[in-house]
């Protein structure tokens, strides 16, 4: 059953890409969405079930082949469902049918031919996001990590008759390439150290250790495995892809460049927790790396002017706190905040999908303003995404984003905990800035043929809406107990990050998991020590809540009560903007650090001198060599019989001779 | 009774004198019969080594060898015939229109 799962919207593709030029967008795209929906019901279905079993047997596996066998090696393609991975299909198949339904209206100017091809690759995109979720080992889980790429190049590069797409898909490409070589280098320490590439076998083997006391193989496996997960998740210092990224259709940017692909580092961190937590060195590299990308994509988020980059490096900055809460060893409100985030940076780019939408493709803020009036649905919608992800108290945004500060707080991280605050303020500070400068104060663009402006369509409206109940209420799962709530999910997710042996009855009880990492906040045991632990809890919530509406109050102040403050701080601090808006000027230094040395050493080396002289030189060297030999024998040919009758001649001689003398 | 190597002698003796008709004459019917000369000069030290062997193998190829240089003289004169239509010439240096 599981394997129907991602057989669906494969067969979607399949029908799509051949059959696609010839049906029309209703078919097509009525198709494609069908496929994802059915898929979502069999993932459904497939989840009850889980939910059905005991806690500490929640697994289900089917193994459809032996794809590899060889000596040792014995690699099964098989899926595999368990707590995270039911929480991922459920995700990837739900954002993603609510994704292909909007995408029906959004993409509806394209020619029937372009509809089902756009269609076809989110279609595979889906079949191979949900091989890469339900992958029981490495391998497949590669298969999938790989495809998703390829399907993100694909659909960045959707418009590539325009040279910036297909640049920007080129570019997402070559980048996670270098993620992806890492994985690999991952992947194969991983199995010279235990011989096999079964994620539960792995577990159990890595599980029987003690975690690593100084920087050894595991940490280096895990390390690998990580900068991987950079490539793919967009962080320091492979993230710059995502942003230019933008250039692909907003639903793309929506399902597989915020709400489900680029996660995917983080589930291969969570889907690896018991190697990861037995590497605490990494961890630390882990944990600093995603604080560190969540400052910087904040930061770079303030000043930018193009609608979707702002929610990019929104992207870029919240995936940071998922590698943060990773890093810590706060595996379940990392997945908390994957699955919140979900909902509502789909919905800000859907949002954002329909503004552009309305505008006829106009990005940029500054030709947005005051459309609040006009484009009620989205406006109401965008402001829910909006305030989720400011994390005020009550939305999804909140529950997880507030988990991992004080998982972080917890775990003695206090710097770390702090930049996570700071980054808290400027996300919601960068967030109202977006929805000030669309939705608010005058207008000022023309509209097409400065008429009246059309809100969404009712399939691009039902999403949106259907979003932002979600943005609002999924976080309600994963209420903390010290506000009287109780946190399913972690509950849910916490088997998912023990080895299988580990996963005893007595696990179950709270108490014994306290040495697990990541349960500090409910294993802490003493009735005492739970007590202080939810006072200081609710402590930082207040503080978090303090930061969110105090980053809402100053965009509020800069960006609609005093315009010329935000004049004034540009024109203070120009270095400072221009730094900002260049994005720190990193994509520049990779040029000239990376790029530069590479095409010249590419021009100049390989092309100009190995190339031309040593390849081409061997191969010319060849013919210039048979013709100087042939231009030399062919003096013997002279066309006289009587040349030739004495050359027989002298050579019977010489052959007689030799026996005669011999 | 004459010694073998006598009659080798004249035979040898003959492929000489064949062999440098072949070579020297300007002539290609006097070419073919230079090398018909040759051919005889062979006949001559079969039949002469069959005899010193006493049986008849050698007279036997003779025949073979015979029969072979009449076919030969006859297909080397129409060829002959051939190339002096094509170039009203019996020298074999005005043929060599096969060199490149």
């Amino acid at each position: 059953m599981l394997a129907l799962i991602p057989l669906f919207p494969l067969a979607g593709f399949v029908v799509n890409a051949t059959l696609g030029r010839r049906l029309s967008k209703g078919v097509s795209g009525g198709l494609a969405s069908l496929a994802m929906l059915a898929s979502f019901g069999v993932s459904a279905v497939a989840v009850w079930q889980l939910a059905g079993m005991a806690p500490e047997a929640r697994t289900v596996e089917q193994v459809l082949y032996t794809w590899i066998a060889s000596g040792d090696l014995q690699i099964e393609a098989a899926f595999r469902l368990d707590q995270l991975s039911a929480v991922m299909i459920l995700v990837v198949t739900g954002i993603g049918s609510l994704i292909h339904i909007y995408s029906t209206a959004y993409m509806h100017e394209e020619t029937d031919g372009e509809f089902a091809r756009y269609f076809s690759y989110l279609n595979l995109f889906a079949a191979f996001m949900l091989v890469l979720v339900l992958g029981a080992s490495f391998p497949l889980m590669f298969v999938g990590w790989e495809g998703v790429g390829l399907c993100s190049y694909l659909l960045i590069g959707f418009w590539f008759r325009k040279r910036s797409a297909s640049d920007a898909g080129k570019k997402a490409f070559i980048v996670n390439r270098v993620g992806d070589y890492a994985f690999i280098l991952g992947m194969l320490s991983v199995f010279a150290q235990f011989g096999t590439l079964d994620f539960e076998a792995v577990a159990a083997a890595v599980a029987a250790l003690p975690p690593e006391a100084g920087f050894g193989a595991i940490s280096l496996a895990a390390l690998l495995l990580f900068i991987g997960a950079t490539g793919k998740s967009a962080q320091i210092p492979l993230y710059t892809w995502l942003p230019d990224a933008m250039e692909g259709p907003t639903p793309v940017s929506a399902l597989i460049h915020a709400a489900t692909m680029v996660t995917a580092g983080v589930y291969m961190i969570g889907r690896n927790a018991v190697l990861f937590s037995h590497a605490p060195d990494t961890m630390s590299i882990v944990a600093v790396i995603g604080a560190a990308t969540a400052l910087m994509a904040g930061t770079i988020g303030l000043v930018q002017n193009d609608i979707k980059r702002v929610l990019a490096y929104s992207t870029v900055s919240q995936l940071g706190y998922m590698f943060l809460a990773m890093g810590v060893g706060a595996f379940g409100a990392g997945i908390f905040h994957l699955y919140t985030h979900a909902f509502f940076k789909a919905l800000l780019f859907l949002g954002s999908g329909a503004v552009i939408h309305a505008l006829h493709g106009e990005q940029d803020l500054r030709n947005m303003g005051g459309l609040k009036k006009e484009l009620p649905i989205t406006y109401w919608t965008f402001l829910i995404g909006a305030v989720a992800i400011a994390g005020v108290p009550g939305l999804s945004g909140f529950f997880s984003k507030d988990e991992i500060l004080f998982e972080t707080f917890v775990e003695g991280h206090r710097v770390l905990w702090f930049v996570g605050m700071l980054t808290a303020l400027l996300t919601a500070t960068y967030m109202f800035r977006l929805v000030y400068l669309t939705f608010h104060g005058e207008r000022r663009h023309d509209g097409p043929g400065g008429g009246h402006l059309h809100d969404a369509p009712p399939a691009m409206a039902l999403v949106l809406i259907v979003l932002a109940v979600g943005s609002v209420a999924a976080g309600w799962i994963g209420i903390p107990h010290a506000v009287g709530g109780h946190n399913r999910l972690h509950t849910w997710l916490e088997p998912a990050f023990e080895a299988p042996g580990e996963r005893e009855p007595e696990a179950g009880a709270l108490a014994t998991a306290g040495a697990q990492a990541g349960v500090e906040a409910e294993g802490a045991g003493a009735e005492a020590g739970e007590a202080s632990h939810e006072a200081l809890e609710v402590a930082l919530m207040g503080v978090s809540s303090a930061v969110a509406l105090s980053g809402i109050a100053f965009a509020w102040f800069v960006w609609i009560r005093r315009r010329q403050v935000a004049d004034n701080m540009v024109r203070e601090l120009p270095a400072l903007h221009r730094l900002l808006l260049n994005k720190y000027y990193v994509d520049e230094l990779y040029d000239a650090a990376i790029v530069q040395p590479i095409k010249v050493a590419s021009e100049e080396g390989l092309w100009r001198w190995f190339d031309v002289r040593v390849i081409d030189g061997a191969v010319n060297g060849t013919g210039a060599v048979v013709d100087a030999g042939a231009s030399l024998l062919r003096r013997l040919q002279t066309g006289s019989v009587r040349s030739y009758a004495s050359s027989l001649l002298v050579g019977v001689l010489l052959i007689l001779g030799y026996y005669l003398w011999r | 009774m004459i010694p073998l190597g006598h009659y080798l002698i004249v035979s040898a003796v003959l492929f000489a004198i064949g062999t440098t008709g072949v070579f020297l004459r300007r002539n290609l019917i006097t070419i073919l019969l230079s090398i018909e000369i040759m051919l005889n000069a062979v006949n001559l030290s079969f039949v002469a080594f069959g005899r010193a062997a006493g049986d008849m193998d050698g007279q036997i190829i003779t025949f073979f060898v015979m029969t072979v240089a009449a076919a030969e003289a006859a297909v080397g004169l129409a060829l002959i015939i051939a190339l002096f239509r094509h170039r009203e010439s019996l020298n074999p240096d005005a043929f060599t229109s096969l060199k490149w």
